[in-house]
């Protein structure tokens, strides 16, 4: 059995030169959008604006600016998170979505009938519909590279080493050390998903970050969708009963309105 | 700001919304039907026939519209088997959509029946095979099918709202009480097109009036759990600062729940409102819910 395999993103390093979005594009033959014109986000220098089933990596531009010559560039390459509880894997219906020997989660093209229901699962809208099959798709973690001992593309093709991929438990380790060097420096710095026993048992593809999660379009306490089920269900059934009870209470009503009005017929079950 | 502010919408829209309103509809006039099956009397009948037409033809159209809405339509039947081991059942007891649409199927199954049994009472089948299948159901097993075929009707109402709260979207992941709303409004609604259909199968007056009181009950109910509901989202009901919540306000508690209320004595036109508030209750949710792009653009990130 292989050790669970990941990514390590260190946002300090990426300078948003979107070299992974091409390379997971190109080894996965994604479609261009709009028959490949393209089309400006108008108000940032981060056009692709989003991660959905035709782009697997997305180069996150966050420009926080309070002027001209007054603020700073945020870039982070975000992916498929890879969680060790996956909602999407959970809710699925036909079983299109995997856990692989890596640990890292597949959705089966060929099993999907794109229902939808993991796009709304995922808490941080990873997935969504490829036009082109008809199905939900989302990032791999180049599973067809793994299985010959490839390194996945995007972290194969990124310049500077901000995506990292190796064995989870290795990658936590340069984290915490990356982390470490940082904060000597004075410069604030987080690990977001690298906690096992954090939010979904900790995520296969995990973030350094300067700043609050939020900031990177990431949820702060992401959390499985079947959280809601019991008590959703126990609320409804609740319901019937009341219901249930209010029709035959009304029910009952009638048959004593029947009985005791003029030329009323008795109550009694009985039909036909 | 809520976690599920940074979710993907899934795109349920023009199919899923019709489905949710007439699956909960035909779940209502089933479960309503089977009450009077077990529990009426014969002038009860005309109303109980017309219960098991509208579920049996909603039944149908649920399971077409949820099969038209999936990206790939051919492959609908992965929802029931392993598509790489047929016949091995697919079944997750844990997720909604996936024992939903076993319980489409049952439902269908059920209330398809039950329509049957129906029609060989009026002596309106011609057809030998389904005139033997009717004659079975009427032969006793009536009131089992009808039994069944109700509660498997309230549990569609139902669980699409569950199928809602068990994501992880705005509105919907935000409080455990779509489901219930859903399925009461499913009641109220299947109560209200039973209040038209049945005078014109030669339902009894006092079986009309029954359904009436019934929904006025129901619509009761319906205005707590949509309070229960709005109370739960706390900080999220910014969201109904919308088109949806003038919707939800106007359309789904003015025009589908306070007129109706209002115009008991006039059943037919409070079941003509009812069964719009049914419709844009669900056109509020889902669209309130899917008109929220995810954070990072709507915060012009």
């Amino acid at each position: 059995m292989p050790e669970a395999m990941g990514f390590f993103t260190d946002t300090t390093v990426c300078i948003g030169c979107k070299a992974c979005e091409v390379a997971c594009k190109e080894w996965n033959q994604l479609p261009a959008e709009n028959g490949g014109v393209g089309t400006l986000s108008g108000d940032s220098y981060d056009n692709t604006r989003r991660l959905d089933g035709i782009h697997w990596r997305h180069v996150r531009f966050i420009e926080q600016f309070k002027g001209p010559y007054d603020g700073r560039w945020l870039m982070m390459s975000d992916v498929c998170k890879h969680c060790v509880q996956a909602g999407c894997l959970e809710v699925c219906p036909t079983g299109a979505i995997i856990r692989t020997e890596f640990d890292t989660v597949v959705i089966q093209s060929d099993v999907c009938n794109g229902c939808r229901a993991c796009i709304a699962a995922c808490p941080f809208g990873v997935i969504d519909i490829n036009p082109v099959s008809g199905t939900a798709q989302k990032c791999t973690l180049c599973y067809d590279r793994l299985k010959v001992g490839l390194e996945p593309a995007c972290s194969k093709a990124c310049p500077t080493d901000s995506i990292q991929f190796g064995p989870i438990t290795e990658l936590r380790q340069r984290a915490q050390k990356r982390v470490e060097q940082l904060r000597a420096q004075g410069t604030k710095a987080d690990l977001y998903g690298a906690d096992p026993k954090g939010p979904l048992g900790g995520l296969n593809s995990f973030y350094l970050l300067v700043d609050k999660p939020e900031v990177y379009g990431l949820p702060a306490k992401p959390q499985l969708p079947t959280r809601n089920l019991s008590k959703s269900a126990g609320f409804s059934v609740a319901s019937a009963a009341v219901l249930g009870v209010l029709a035959l209470v009304g029910l009952r009503k009638h048959r004593m309105d029947d009985m005791g009005g003029p030329g009323g017929g008795g109550g009694g079950g009985g039909q036909n | 700001m809520s976690d599920t502010f940074f979710s993907g919408a899934p795109h349920w829209t023009w199919f899923i919304i019709p489905y949710f309103y007439v699956g909960g509809l035909a779940g209502g006039a089933c479960f309503l039907a089977a009450i009077l099956e077990w529990f009426g009397k014969p002038e009860d009948r005309p109303v109980v026939r017309a219960g098991y037409d509208v579920a049996a033809v909603g039944a149908i159209l649920s399971g077409l519209l949820l099969t038209v809405d999936l990206g790939q339509p051919l492959r609908f039947w992965h929802m029931l088997f392993q598509s790489e081991h047929f016949p091995a059942i697919m079944f997750k007891a844990w997720s909604p959509i996936s024992f939903g649409a076993w319980a489409i199927l049952l439902f269908g199954l059920f209330s398809v029946l039950s329509a049957l049994g129906a029609k060989a009472e009026e002596g309106r089948l011609r057809n030998a095979a389904l005139r033997a299948v009717g004659g079975v159901v009427r032969g006793g097993l009536a009131k089992l099918v009808s039994g069944v075929g109700g509660i498997l009707g309230f549990f569609i109402a139902g669980y699409t709202g569950v199928l809602l709260s068990v994501t992880n979207r705005p509105i919907w992941a935000d409080s455990p009480w779509l489901g219930a709303l859903f399925l009461v409004s499913g009641a109220s609604t299947g109560a209200a097109m039973l209040i038209l259909l049945a005078p014109g199968r030669g339902a009894a007056q006092r079986s009309v009036e029954w359904l009436s009181s019934f929904d006025t009950s129901a619509l009761v109910v319906e205005l707590l759990v949509l309070a229960l509901f709005l109370v739960s989202l706390g900080s999220i009901n910014r969201v109904w600062l919308s088109f949806w919540g003038l919707v939800l306000l106007v359309g789904v508690v003015g025009v589908g729940i306070l007129a109706p209320l209002r115009l008991h004595t006039k059943p037919a036109q409070a079941a003509k409102l009812v069964l719009l508030g049914g419709f844009l209750l669900r056109l509020a949710t889902m669209l309130g819910s899917e008109g929220i792009d995810r954070y990072r653009l709507a915060a012009g990130m």
